[in-house]
């Protein structure tokens, strides 16, 4: 490491640190995941497991965090080519994408319990909590990444303040193509198991 | 801001710094409060001390409760009203007329004291505390990868406490099943006192001690694998290093399966899911649950997925500190660096694939049981690699008997022979018998609990000077010392024989078994020691603190002659550790008794005629 030399020679071939935490820190989620997705293998072999359709609306927020995977890959490129204006334009595109994505989580919480599917509380069955449980513990690191987000989007509309360094939108794109993909294995699963 | 500073070398200004102040006396940091310098601070050494204390208040409670309880096993018909006035203060449910202890504590605190000591005391206080200290010092870094988010670490660690400590207090008591938290016990307020709002207040804090550990966790090997000087290669790391770098691996793949467990856990105590829960018949409310179909086996998978590697969490850093003190103190190079690396690399990998080994009267088929039985027992081969290679690194060495010495050997004698009680436990056919007896108790609190505090001795009293600028006492550490080691032998060598005859753990009161009525005076001999060693304890208590104000002051940069990077910074450091400029390394970490010098530091380039080891 060459701390004290790294103002004069910014050219360090060696990953960000803090882009390596974040990689530490998907492990840890995963790790997460893997455990909840284990035990609904664990508790689904065994007796009384209710078997339901997923909601259908889980199919467009899928297409949301897709298409948000998109923009947030766009207003990267945007930074660094110094688009500013694109840029913020596309981080707002990607900040809604990630609430209607959340939303459209909720509702397909809603459309389970009108058909009759009860996912919490007296006489729910661990195969509906299990979705709930899962998916709700997926939205949240959603909203996680919509705060870090935001606290990018503000920056760059601060004047007080310019930023060069690409390393911070870096870091929250690399963890929103995270969440996306995370949701990806999560529906295939619950779909498939 | 300051993580950035620290990645991009805003300590540059340090170091027109360095020449008016050389070494000693160098204090860059001069507009700092007594608020940013001791409370919030972001100095990785300060943090390290804040993790230490902390743990050191765990310990002093988590030890007085097994002294109480060990009371109750002990003296089963005393009456003892000097304790029980104090106890009943804190809880009236707690004590009898007859100036005993009631059941209800007696289970709270046999549950806190496992809580407390094997997660704030010997995981938090442990490897929070050292690698904190030890990693940037050793690998040559300013200060962590992130030193904002290791100060969150310690805080959440400290809410956890807040909320721990309270729930001692809460008037139903608090949790007390067991420190694995079982469901249903766990899960149903019913089921007993503590699993009211104790349980609740055991959850909040475990989960914010797992944000802590996590936290940590994640800066630890960021700083590890991204932070080290020039010429700190993987492979010139001292093992201390390595085995915090593994310890953190282990954190931060086996917490979040815990913290799963504890979600679904938390669901099925207050939203009604039935992930654990069955119908069971509950006597206390004379009714049946409304739960269908839940397995309280489930949680056990989930629990002991963490709670497995968890048992290496809390030894691999006394492993690795054991290692380092070894050779500095024999004045010999480690034995075995590289085999040292790769068995605590088959420590982690076989941490995660032995759990089950928790869970062999569960049911569990036994088949599955077979194959973890070999991978069980697999861990005796890295185990023993690491015990020869102390052994031999000992052999023939110029050993300084200092107390750090004293203790990592203290260290390796336990981890034998508690290591050599876990081949009998490996096996489900013997654990069938010996499962849930006080052997499995002797069997941990030798290889896990007292051999890591042993390690985390070692480490205090090797790292002290380094932390405070000032020397122990030695007479009383070797007090401390002799007193300790023969007391955790006197304590828990005869629970291997209770546990042999069956004595089953977890009982209030075993004078009422025909069976176990003649442990009793074994039971007392116990207790008694149990009692000295904990008065011991607070002898080193002393000790630690009349020396941060009153000790021997250390007037030489390498009081241990020592090769690593942390004796070539001031005696005090500041905050971004060395003055000047961070020094480099060019060699490993070893060089003892090399050539004809007695130790060559890892910043000395290596000589022309100079061998390769």
């Amino acid at each position: 490491m060459y701390m004290s030399s790294s103002v004069t020679s910014p050219e360090r071939k060696k990953i960000h640190p803090h882009k390596f935490t974040l990689w530490v820190a998907m492990g840890s989620i995963v790790m997460m995941f893997a455990g909840l997705t284990s035990a609904y293998v664990v508790k689904k072999s065994q007796s009384n497991w209710l078997e339901f359709p997923l909601p259908k609306v889980f199919w467009y927020s899928t297409a949301a965090i897709l298409v948000s995977s998109l923009t947030i890959h766009l207003a990267l490129k945007a930074f660094k080519a110094r688009q500013m204006g694109r840029y913020k334009n596309l981080l707002t595109v990607t900040v809604v994408l990630g609430l209607l994505f959340s939303v459209l989580q909720w509702m397909g919480f809603g459309h389970l319990q009108q058909s009759g599917v009860q996912l919490f509380g007296v006489g729910s069955n661990p195969a509906a909590s299990f979705l709930g449980i899962i998916t709700g513990l997926h939205v949240l690191h959603v909203l996680g990444g919509v705060i870090a987000l935001l606290v990018i989007f503000f920056r760059a509309f601060s004047s007080s303040r310019k930023t060069y360094s690409p390393v911070s939108i870096e870091i929250v794109s690399t963890y929103w193509h995270f969440v996306d993909i995370l949701w990806i294995y999560l529906f295939i699963f619950l779909s498939v198991v | 801001m300051s993580n950035e500073a620290v990645l991009h070398g805003s300590h540059v200004d340090t170091s027109h710094h360095a020449d008016a102040h050389h070494g000693d006396h160098h204090d860059h940091h001069h507009h700092q409060s007594f608020i940013s310098k001791y409370v919030f601070s972001q100095d990785h050494k300060m943090i390290a001390k804040q993790f230490l204390i902390t743990g050191m208040v765990w310990a002093v409670v988590g030890g007085l409760m097994s002294v109480i309880f060990r009371i109750q096993l002990g003296y089963p018909e005393a009456s003892y009203h000097w304790l029980t006035d104090i106890l009943g203060d804190i809880n009236k449910n707690w004590v009898t007329k007859e100036g005993r202890i009631t059941a209800d504590a007696y289970y709270a605190m046999v549950t806190t004291h496992g809580t407390v000591l094997v997660f704030f005391v010997l995981t938090a206080g442990l490897s929070g505390t050292f690698a904190n200290f030890l990693i940037p010092l050793q690998i040559g870094a300013r200060d962590m990868a992130s030193p904002f988010m290791n100060m969150l670490s310690y805080w959440f660690f400290f809410a956890a406490s807040v909320v721990m400590m309270s729930s001692i207090f809460v008037e139903s008591g608090p949790f007390s099943g067991g420190w694995t938290a079982y469901p249903p016990l766990s899960a149903l307020g019913d089921a007993s006192p503590g699993s009211k709002t104790g349980m609740d207040m055991w959850l909040i804090a475990m989960a914010l001690f797992v944000v802590s550990s996590l936290l940590g966790g994640l800066n630890y090997i960021a700083t590890v694998l991204n932070m080290r000087t020039k010429g700190m290669s993987m492979t010139r790391l001292p093992l201390t290093i390595w085995a915090l770098f593994f310890t953190a691996v282990l954190g931060v793949l086996s917490f979040p399966v815990l913290f799963s467990g504890f979600i679904l856990l938390i669901f099925d105590r207050n939203f009604g899911t039935s992930f654990y829960l069955s119908d069971i018949f509950l006597s206390s409310t004379n009714t049946a649950l409304p739960n269908e179909g839940g397995s309280a086996i489930l949680y056990q998978h989930l629990f002991w997925f963490l709670g497995h590697p968890e048992v290496y969490i809390i030894l691999l850093p006394a492993m690795g500190m054991v290692s380092e003190i070894l050779s500095t103190n024999a004045r010999k190079p480690i034995f075995g660096y590289m085999a040292m690396i790769g068995s605590l690399f088959a420590i982690v990998i076989l941490a995660f694939l032995v759990w089950a080994h928790h869970m062999f009267v569960t049911g569990l088929n036994p088949f599955l049981g077979s194959i973890f039985v070999l991978l069980t027992l697999l861990i005796a081969v890295p185990s023993a690699i690491k015990v020869f290679n102390w052994l031999t690194t000992l052999w023939r060495g110029n050993i300084r008997f200092t107390p750090a010495m004293l203790f990592a050997i203290g260290f390796v004698s336990l981890f034998i022979s508690g290591g050599l009680t876990g081949i009998w436990l490996g096996n489900s056919a013997l654990d069938i018998h010996l499962h849930d007896t006080y052997f499995v108790i002797a069997h941990f609190h030798i290889v896990m609990g007292v051999a890591s505090m042993f390690g985390m001795f070692a480490g205090i009293y090797h790292w002290y000077p380094k932390m405070y600028g000032r020397y122990l006492n030695n007479t009383l550490s070797y007090i401390h010392f002799w007193l300790t080691m023969i007391g955790a032998y006197l304590i828990f060598w005869p629970m291997h024989y209770e546990g042999l005859a069956g004595m089953p753990r977890r009982y209030y009161d075993y004078s009422i078994w025909e069976s176990f009525k003649q442990f009793a005076e074994l039971n007392r001999f116990i207790s008694t020691v149990a009692m000295i060693v904990f008065a011991v304890q607070i002898l080193f208590l002393i000790n630690f603190f009349y020396s941060i104000w009153k000790g021997r002051k250390v007037t030489s940069q390498n009081p241990w002659g020592s090769t690593t990077l942390e004796w070539t910074t001031p005696i005090n450091p500041g905050h971004g550790n060395w003055p000047g400029e961070i020094p480099e390394v060019y060699r490993w970490a070893y060089d003892y008794g090399k050539d004809g010098h007695e130790f060559i530091p890892q910043t000395q380039p290596v000589g022309e005629n100079e061998s390769h080891h």
